[in-house]
């Protein structure tokens, strides 16, 4: 897999695959030993986070920082972390930040320290996600983040998938999309991300952990 | 066709936009606002009107204005912010205005909380508003169900001029799932077909009014005879359901909406342990499919009504049934989800009573 820096943000439009991804880069890097902490910085939306996964992330050792009152009846966006610490105390820091810029707002509030840091921001990709079906589209989300954000994206991630439902043929012929959404904003695409089973041949493998509520776990 | 990966509450937006839903008036609630989000982005790209307004019911009686002039409008909340738009719904009701509203259900009563619920059925299908009326109303299953029945609600609603309802839960309108819209146009409805809407008469004809004050009691109750007489022909003509191995089955459950889902999750569990047992979910909940669910319990020795609510829709299967067979309960309430697995227990127990 590319060198993906160790300061780890993922942005990117709602139900893009951002969580997942997220939680799937932590779990692979604690795998390979890392002392991993990530960071539930989706103040958004309360339906589906980072931080319904704390049993995952207590079985591999990550170090979860979520918002203060996330997953309680008092679900407000409390942020109140040292973000220079976190960065410090770990050995990668993954951080899941909300859909679209009003997702990205919450990141701005530690750009400064983060680029002083030196914090890689990737921004993933759907093709079939509806507001972000074309090249243009994708690249006028991205510069709605980069702006409330003030960090610069360092690369795409290309995540294309239709839920259950998505085939490995599905996942090859959005590379086209990828490289265009690449290119439409400047950056290079550090790689795409498939569902494991679908064996995507040179895909980053991932596991699905945001499942519909009728499948039940266990 | 192009597959779209969609959240359900955007299916809603676009598939409205799509049946020429011409001006969507909201106010955010947990958990919808991604319709309004939707709508805030792409009305503008398609010369429609998004508006946000101060409350909810200024929004509901923006839809009451714009639907006079014979525009396709829609409004959407969740379950108190339906609250406070049903005088505006009942106003609309009493002037005979077709709209759609979406109710993307939460727990109740009072604030509740922003985990999915089912407990405004009765709301939805009893009383959404002081007085004597009624309003269509549909409760899809899917994502993509979502994005079907929205043109269906604004037709229906059209063609017998009354407000209809799509009843959706926190869940259905949080997930995402892959969507095919079955048309790339936007349909176009000119609001002069309208007769009776505020079109302007141009001195051609007798001004059209929108209204629901009549003080004269014969003469209210005149239209609310006619209205109801309406309803009769709305009941013989729009009722739907799905059935979903029922031919053998000695139990029926009885679920709708997402629910439903996680129905037939369990259905299937109990056929694979050789108990015969099948679904009917309604898609039209007022009117009840009362036809269907007869079909469906044909066989039936026991009914089991699965909801998430204390027991709202049990009423009308029980109605429905003439009360001719047992008709037992399953709801988990406040926003917690009834798991399949807990649903297959109550369906061996009911196997085990048949027998």
């Amino acid at each position: 897999m590319t060198d993906l820096g160790k300061i780890i943000a993922i942005t990117g439009h709602y139900g893009s695959g951002k969580t997942n991804l997220a939680i799937n880069l932590a779990v692979d890097f604690a795998r390979n030993g890392e002392k991993v902490t990530i960071i539930d910085l989706d103040i958004v939306n309360p339906y589906f986070r980072t931080a319904d996964h704390s049993d995952l992330f207590d079985r591999y050792g990550i170090f979860l920082i979520a918002p203060q009152f996330a997953n309680t009846n008092l679900d407000i966006p409390s942020l109140g972390f040292d973000m220079a610490a976190a960065a410090n105390n770990c050995d990668r820091l993954i951080i899941d930040v909300g859909g679209d810029d009003s997702g990205a707002v919450a990141l701005g509030q530690y750009s400064t320290v983060l680029n002083n840091l030196g914090c890689s921001l990737y921004y993933v990709v759907n093709r079939y996600r509806y507001l972000t079906r074309t090249p243009e589209e994708a690249a006028e989300i991205l510069r709605d983040i980069e702006q409330v954000s003030r960090i610069k994206a360092k690369g795409v991630i290309n995540c294309s998938n239709l839920g259950s439902q998505t085939s490995a043929a599905d996942v090859a012929e959005t590379e086209e999309y990828a490289a265009q959404c690449g290119k439409a904003s400047g950056i290079p695409v550090v790689m795409t991300a498939a569902e494991r089973s679908l064996g995507v041949v040179g895909a980053y493998p991932v596991d699905v952990y945001i499942r519909p509520f009728w499948e039940e776990n266990n | 066709m192009e597959r779209n990966l969609m959240k359900g509450n955007e299916a809603l937006a676009e598939a409205a936009i799509r049946a020429g839903c011409k001006c969507f008036f909201g106010y955010p609630i947990t958990p919808q606002t991604e319709i309004s989000a939707y709508m805030a982005k792409r009305m503008p790209k398609v010369g429609g009107v998004f508006l946000q307004a101060e409350s909810e019911i200024a929004a509901i009686n923006m839809v009451y204005g714009c639907a006079s002039s014979g525009v396709r409008c829609m409004t959407s909340s969740s379950s108190p912010g339906i609250s406070l738009k049903s005088e505006g719904v009942s106003y609309m009701a009493g002037s005979d205005l077709p709209c759609v509203i979406i109710n993307v259900m939460r727990g109740g009563p009072g604030l509740g909380g922003i985990q999915p619920s089912q407990s405004d059925y009765w709301q939805a299908t009893r009383a959404l508003g002081h007085g004597d009326f009624q309003i269509l109303v549909f409760a899809p299953s899917s994502v993509q169900e979502m994005a079907d029945l929205i043109g269906r609600a604004f037709d229906e609603a059209d063609k017998y001029r009354m407000p209809a309802m799509i009843l959706a839960d926190g869940l259905l309108g949080q997930m995402m799932e892959p969507v095919v819209f079955h048309t790339e146009e936007i349909q176009h409805h000119d609001p002069e077909d309208k007769h009776w809407a505020t079109t302007g008469h141009k001195n051609k004809r007798k001004h059209n009014i929108i209204n629901s004050l009549y003080l004269q009691a014969e003469e209210l109750e005149t239209l609310n005879f006619e209205r109801f007489k309406r309803y009769e022909t709305v009941k013989q003509e729009v009722h739907e359901a799905e059935l979903y191995r029922t031919e053998d089955a000695d139990i029926i459950v009885a679920a709708y909406g997402s629910v439903a889902r996680l129905a037939k999750a369990a259905v299937d569990n109990a056929r694979e342990q050789g108990i015969k047992v099948g679904l009917f979910r309604p898609i039209t909940l007022w009117p009840f499919p009362a036809a269907e669910i007869n079909e469906a319990c044909r066989n039936a020795k026991r009914v089991l009504c699965v909801e998430m609510s204390m027991g709202q829709m049990i009423d009308d299967v029980k109605l429905a049934l003439n009360c001719r067979l047992p008709v037992e309960f399953y709801g988990r309430t406040g926003g917690v989800i009834p798991k399949p697995s807990a649903i297959l227990e109550q369906i061996k127990t009911l196997a085990k009573e048949a027998e």
